[in-house]
């Protein structure tokens, strides 16, 4: 009897689905990280109390920041470079 | 109506973090695939040349002094040089790989600035703490992309260079214009704010 469906994964292949996993994983961690850093020090985050507050405090929140740049990498940087990671490894060699 | 200083550092510091972030991705999955859109590959040498671009009205909104002018002015220069040779480099007018030595060049002369105009001691105040860790790191961290203008392609000096570029965007995220650095605040540095 033989089982055809079972096949030996190159390490290569298992390689290269780490480095999508890893690509995939920077943006949200980013917007973990500000995420974390906006909930352990409420009081960066001027928006929670902003009565009082002037124009550039409300403007420059350091935990948004890092928050709106994982973002920003996830949907602009990394989705896309996951597409055409994803082509590069099935393309024939 | 000027925002404060720390402001201005934590949008540079936003900046900087996009910027490692990408570095970080292309040493992840190689100049080829990172290079498979051609609007990618302008990317972070595009930011890092925006960036030298909008010191220049730090460097004239802020200048507290005239070593705060001459370290700003050179920070904007070196940034665009290495920007720009960057974005030489990838579109293919810049053939020599010596441009890359720009990177090595911007970090000595940031780190050197730093130092220099960081005129209190370590534990004067959190802003001098960072500003003699950031120089050290710069002057330290130009070894890697010195190393990295002869073996361009060694993911593990790309990946050192990316999480320098983070390492820094940390640092700069957590400057105050006045606030204790370990316990740590002189007398002569003013009221601490919030």
């Amino acid at each position: 009897m033989e089982t055809p469906i079972v096949r030996h994964i190159p390490a290569t292949a298992v390689a290269r689905t780490a480095r999508a996993r890893v690509v995939a994983l920077i943006g949200p961690t980013t917007v973990a990280s500000g995420v974390i850093w906006g909930i352990l020090q409420p009081w960066r985050l001027t928006l929670l109390h902003p009565r009082g507050q002037g124009f550039w405090w409300l403007v420059f929140e350091p935990p948004l920041l890092v928050a709106a740049a994982g973002v920003i990498f996830a949907l602009v940087v990394a989705r896309p470079l996951l597409s055409d990671l994803e082509v590069h490894d099935a393309a024939p060699r | 109506m000027l925002p404060h200083a720390e402001m201005v550092h934590w949008a540079f510091a936003a900046g900087i973090l996009l910027v490692g972030l990408c570095l970080l991705s292309e040493a992840i999955v190689g100049q080829e695939v990172w290079q498979m859109r051609p609007w990618r590959k302008y990317l972070w040498p595009g930011i890092a040349f925006g960036m030298g671009v909008l010191l220049w009205p730090v460097m004239a909104f802020f200048t507290n002094s005239s070593i705060h002018m001459y370290a700003h002015g050179s920070w904007a220069e070196v940034l665009m040089l290495a920007g720009g040779a960057e974005l030489g480099l990838v579109r293919g007018r810049l053939h020599s790989p010596l441009w890359r030595l720009t990177w090595p060049l911007a970090f000595a002369v940031t780190g050197i600035a730093f130092i220099v105009h960081e005129q209190n001691p370590w534990f004067f105040a959190r802003s001098a703490f960072l500003h003699h860790l950031l120089g050290w790191t710069f002057l330290l961290g130009a070894l890697i992309p010195l190393a990295l203008a002869w073996r361009p392609r060694s993911a593990a000096l790309q990946t050192c260079f990316a999480l320098t570029i983070v390492a820094v965007s940390v640092m700069l995220f957590t400057d105050r214009d006045v606030a204790p650095i370990f316990g740590h605040l002189s007398e002569l540095a003013g009221p601490q704010h919030r």
